[in-house]
């Protein structure tokens, strides 16, 4: 079947998709967009979420059909063009990331709570990210991204 | 494998009667991990995200209607004070991530012993609304759930809403599990006091073949209450009181042995999870503070 969706902004097509193919797999292996990750298949690492009509979500567990005609946001789309959004930028100055393959999602899912609630306290923090699994870094340094990029984009001082 | 998206309630039911094998697909939680591993290859997939009712609430009467889309994220935004215990089971489902796609009618269309929406469904007395072409049916919640993963459907039906009385009393919710998210439970257990009739409401998961009530334990309870003056004095309850309710709800679990625990140890969690819900919906009795409806000195039948 034919799954046609906006992607970051832009109207993208995919053939020949299978009927009970994921949104994961269309992004990934359809239309060239890597970022999310691919890694427990099952809703439980968070690797690989994305916006679904401004709603995070694990892209694994869409059915790629579902998404015809709606807006996906994935963690490509969320720099202008090479200015790294806050969020990204936070995890790369507190060193967040280690092997790297959690990060995309964690970053949608900071991203998202950042938008909804721009000074979160600590287990909010907690709650909010408590979907995306990291096997490397342990979560200290993850959570200090998230305070920096709260605070960077509230325009509040050190 | 045929994708099948209808735009309309109608459309869906006479979809699925003539095709009965068509496996419903709401927030895809559960389906979609059986196809990703390759478990289940059914003919088609009936997706219900584009029926916009399906995602609505209203109340009618002393009653919500809780649309079958209706998801976890919604209950926990929109209907913390009128569905208190399924607000409170909502905010342990999952994560975020899983909370916005998730429905309560795909928790019951999976009817896993421990899906978390099913004991403060049974603890409030729900019914479900179940249509087809044929018409519109509705089953006690009690007699929904006919084994593990196994429901009371017919072919051709399928889940339009799910009906829940408004409380008169305070509604809790506890689980068990290795962490504070994405944990299946171990054991659950729901509990609502219904002090305009002056009954008791539970609900237990994941400690037998299917959820279900722990009617002795129900009985007891709303009996020694009014044995006792306290629906009306709400004054200290009795230890003894609390773990021989505790002693009830475990002994009316059926639970097994598995990778996420043992059935004593269910059992045990079971007695323990069943005082501490009473210890808090009493104290929430005590203080009158349970949502808008049913605050103190205002019960149900004056506030719905």
């Amino acid at each position: 079947m034919r799954v046609t969706a906006t992607v970051n902004g832009q109207t993208r097509q995919a053939d020949d998709v299978w009927e009970g193919e994921s949104l994961l797999y269309v992004l990934r292996e359809r239309l060239g967009l890597p970022g999310s990750k691919n890694a427990c298949e099952q809703g439980e690492c968070g690797s690989c979420t994305v916006y679904l009509d401004n709603v995070p979500v694990c892209a694994c567990l869409v059915a790629a059909g579902q998404v015809n005609g709606r807006s996906i946001v994935t963690v490509e789309g969320l720099a202008s063009g090479t200015d790294l959004h806050p969020v990204q930028q936070a995890f790369l100055r507190t060193g967040a990331v280690q092997c790297g393959f959690c990060t995309p999602g964690l970053i949608v899912a900071a991203h998202d709570l950042l938008t909804r609630t721009p000074r979160p306290t600590d287990s909010q923090i907690r709650e909010a990210l408590a979907g995306n699994l990291c096997r490397c870094t342990g979560y200290s340094a993850i959570l200090a991204a998230v305070r920096l990029a709260a605070r960077e984009m509230s325009g509040d001082a050190e | 494998m045929e994708f099948i998206q209808p735009g309309s309630w109608a459309e869906a039911l006479a979809i699925q009667a003539e095709m009965p094998a068509a496996v419903p697909l709401a927030g895809g939680t559960d389906l979609m991990v059986e196809l990703n591993f390759g478990a289940r290859r059914p003919p088609a997939l009936l997706d219900l995200t584009r029926i916009s009712e399906l995602r609505h609430w209203d109340i009618d009467g002393s009653q919500v209607r809780l649309g079958a889309g209706v998801t976890y994220t919604q209950l926990i935004a929109e209907l913390r004070d009128k569905l208190p215990g399924l607000a409170l089971a909502a905010r342990t489902v999952g994560s975020p991530q899983i909370r916005n796609r998730g429905t309560v009618g795909g928790n019951l269309g999976t009817a896993s012993p421990a899906g978390d929406a099913h004991p403060p469904l049974l603890a409030a007395g729900a019914e479900v609304e179940i249509a087809s072409v044929r018409g519109t049916r509705l089953l006690s919640v009690d007699q929904f759930f006919t084994g593990p993963k196994k429901n009371a459907l017919e072919p051709g039906e399928l889940i339009a809403a799910i009906r829940i009385p408004l409380p008169s009393g305070p509604q809790q919710f506890s689980k068990i599990g290795t962490r504070n998210a994405m944990v299946i439970a171990v054991a659950a257990v729901s509990l609502a006091l219904h002090p305009d009739r002056q009954q008791v409401g539970t609900g237990i998961g994941s400690a037998g073949p299917t959820p279900r009530r722990a009617r002795q334990a129900e009985k007891f309870l709303a009996t020694a209450l009014a044995e006792a003056g306290l629906w009306e004095s709400r004054g200290r309850l009795p230890d003894e009181l609390a773990a021989e309710f505790g002693d009830l709800v475990a002994a009316a679990a059926d639970p097994i042995d598995d990778v996420r625990g043992t059935a004593a140890y269910r059992r045990h969690g079971l007695s323990v999870l069943a005082r501490r819900t009473l210890s808090w919906v009493w104290q929430d009795y005590q203080d009158g503070q349970y949502g808008q409806y049913g605050q103190y000195g205002q019960p149900m039948s004056s506030a719905g």
